[in-house]
């Protein structure tokens, strides 16, 4: 009797993540959960004053930061060590269309992202509501495949480790910052010459380019339970055109690689 | 690689020797680094908002938080313990203001200025902190006259500025009338015009909380009246003098 083996997507998707897990990918987020958690105590007895929130703030912070580093660092690296040790010639060598391969190992990528921002959000329960601790995990998700999909863009365009670190890095980097950007450049203080309004043209361009991922797990949420469901709906909504964009990007490149 | 490892003794013994040399270098260094005599360095200006935004990655909330920690450290400085005295105060207003900018649902800041930076003993400095509490309370009266109402005290009873108190005191009685506001708090500028002995002033304030309609507690309002008729009979028995 034949057993029927699952959808190809879904197997990538498969050893995509168990090939994390034995990267120790959960030692990592246990360990960064109990970093923030020891930096927490730290500041708490620091503050003068509304030393939960200055807990909340601070650990919410380090936290959001860890898992973007370890989502990027384990996509990217991931990409470059199967492109090396030839894996993906072997896959592709296969009956499976290209799209089979990029697919499953995005969908490996955002099904790990679960674990830390599962395990983060509910450390922020220590300092915060259940509800905004939920809302706060989830757009960390959001965010977290966000990462994912632009690391997997840079991974299997740029080919190369480093550069691929770095347009994620700095793609990341760009997107927290976008809006201050922006209004720095409209601000009051901009000059009006010829290269100022370039350059505020420049940023308004990239603002329609990016997400804006300042949105995303505020911080604000845990210290003034100001998150809601409706806050939350639209951050979903950008998440799903962007993956969407970045996963198409992703296929028109790999489709046009070369790889004999 | 494999994950198994040789034993020990297959490191060359001159490594070992040039590992543990180069592991007490640096012990040595960071010990002669800190026995060197201290130097105080001083409250650098602080950045405009614009640029603490920028900073903080679309985290404000993180960044007000640790830049007023690091400014409460600042007056402990390794081998060095500095009086407030000697901080550049309109650089620590600045900084306070930052953060304020970055988090404005904070008390923080507005707490570290009335009580612990206006501990220091020179009255212009004592006097910048107020002036940074009252223009902050200006703009959110409703959520921040907790600090107001601190810097009132501090007017009172360390600044012994009445004037000053009495200006902080009616701020409080006229601007912050919402309902999350206790009575006390609109009730200073009765007691500080009774300090100053200006009982008239301090009658006809005490009518006007009265008939506003703001207290509703009767045992409150049982005791602004008897307050009413004190004040009353002190300024008889001053006419009458």
């Amino acid at each position: 009797m034949m057993t029927r083996l699952p959808p190809p997507i879904l197997l990538i998707a498969r050893y995509t993540a168990i090939e994390a897990l034995r990267g120790r990918f959960l030692w990592l987020c246990l360990l960064a959960a109990c970093g923030a958690a020891g930096l927490s105590l730290f500041v708490g007895q620091l503050a003068l004053t509304e030393s939960t929130a200055t807990q909340a703030a601070l650990a919410a912070a380090a936290l959001r930061l860890a898992s973007v580093f370890l989502i990027i660092t384990f996509v990217v690296t991931s990409m470059a060590r199967e492109a090396a040790d030839k894996g993906l010639e072997l896959v592709l060598a296969l009956p499976l269309p290209r799209s089979a391969y990029l697919l499953g190992k995005l969908a490996g990528f955002a099904a790990l992202a679960v674990l830390p921002a599962a395990l983060f959000g509910l450390l922020t329960l220590l300092w915060a509501p259940p509800l905004q601790s939920l809302l706060w995990g989830v757009s960390l998700l959001a965010e977290l495949w966000l990462v994912a999909a632009f690391s997997l863009l840079c991974a299997a365009s740029l080919a190369h480790a480093l550069p691929a670190l770095a347009a994620s890095a700095g793609f990341y980097l760009l997107a927290r910052v976008i809006d201050t950007l922006q209004l720095l450049a409209h601000g009051r203080h901009a000059s009006d010459g010829l290269l100022q309004q370039a350059l505020t043209g420049g940023v308004d361009v990239l603002a329609l380019l990016l997400p804006r991922l300042d949105l995303y797990a505020r911080s604000d949420w845990l210290l003034y339970a100001s998150g809601s469901w409706h806050a939350l709906a639209p951050l979903l909504v950008q998440t799903a055109i962007y993956v969407s964009l970045l996963a198409t990007a992703a296929l028109c490149d790999f489709y046009r690689r070369s790889l004999s | 690689m494999s994950a198994q490892l040789r034993p020990f003794s297959s490191v060359p013994r001159a490594l070992w020797w040039l590992l543990a040399l180069c592991l007490l270098l640096q012990v040595g260094w960071q010990l002669s680094q800190r026995s060197s005599t201290a130097q105080v360095q001083p409250l650098p200006a602080p950045p405009s908002v614009a640029l603490a935004r920028l900073a903080s990655l679309g985290e404000p909330q993180a960044m007000a938080r640790a830049m007023l920690l690091h400014l409460q450290a600042f007056d402990d400085q390794p081998g060095v313990s500095l009086p407030w005295r000697t901080l550049d105060y309109a650089h620590l207003t600045g900084w306070l203001a930052t953060a304020q900018a970055l988090d404005p649902r904070s008390q923080y800041a507005l707490l570290a200025a009335s009580t612990v930076y206006t501990g220091v003993a020179d009255p212009a400095r004592v006097r910048r902190m107020l002036r940074f509490v009252a223009d902050s309370f200006a703009q959110d009266p409703q959520h921040r006259w907790q600090a107001m109402a601190q810097a009132t005290l501090a007017a009172r009873h360390q600044l012994h500025d009445l004037p000053l108190a009495r200006s902080y005191a009616r701020q409080l009685r006229l601007q912050a009338t919402g309902p999350g506001v206790p009575a006390w708090v609109r009730q200073m500028e009765v007691f500080i015009l009774e300090d100053m002995d200006e009982l008239h002033s301090a009658q006809l304030v005490l009518g006007a909380l009265l008939a506003s309609g703001q207290m509703t507690d009767p045992n409150e309002l049982a005791f602004m009246a008897r307050r009413l008729d004190e004040l009353a009979a002190r300024k008889a028995a001053q006419a009458g003098n």
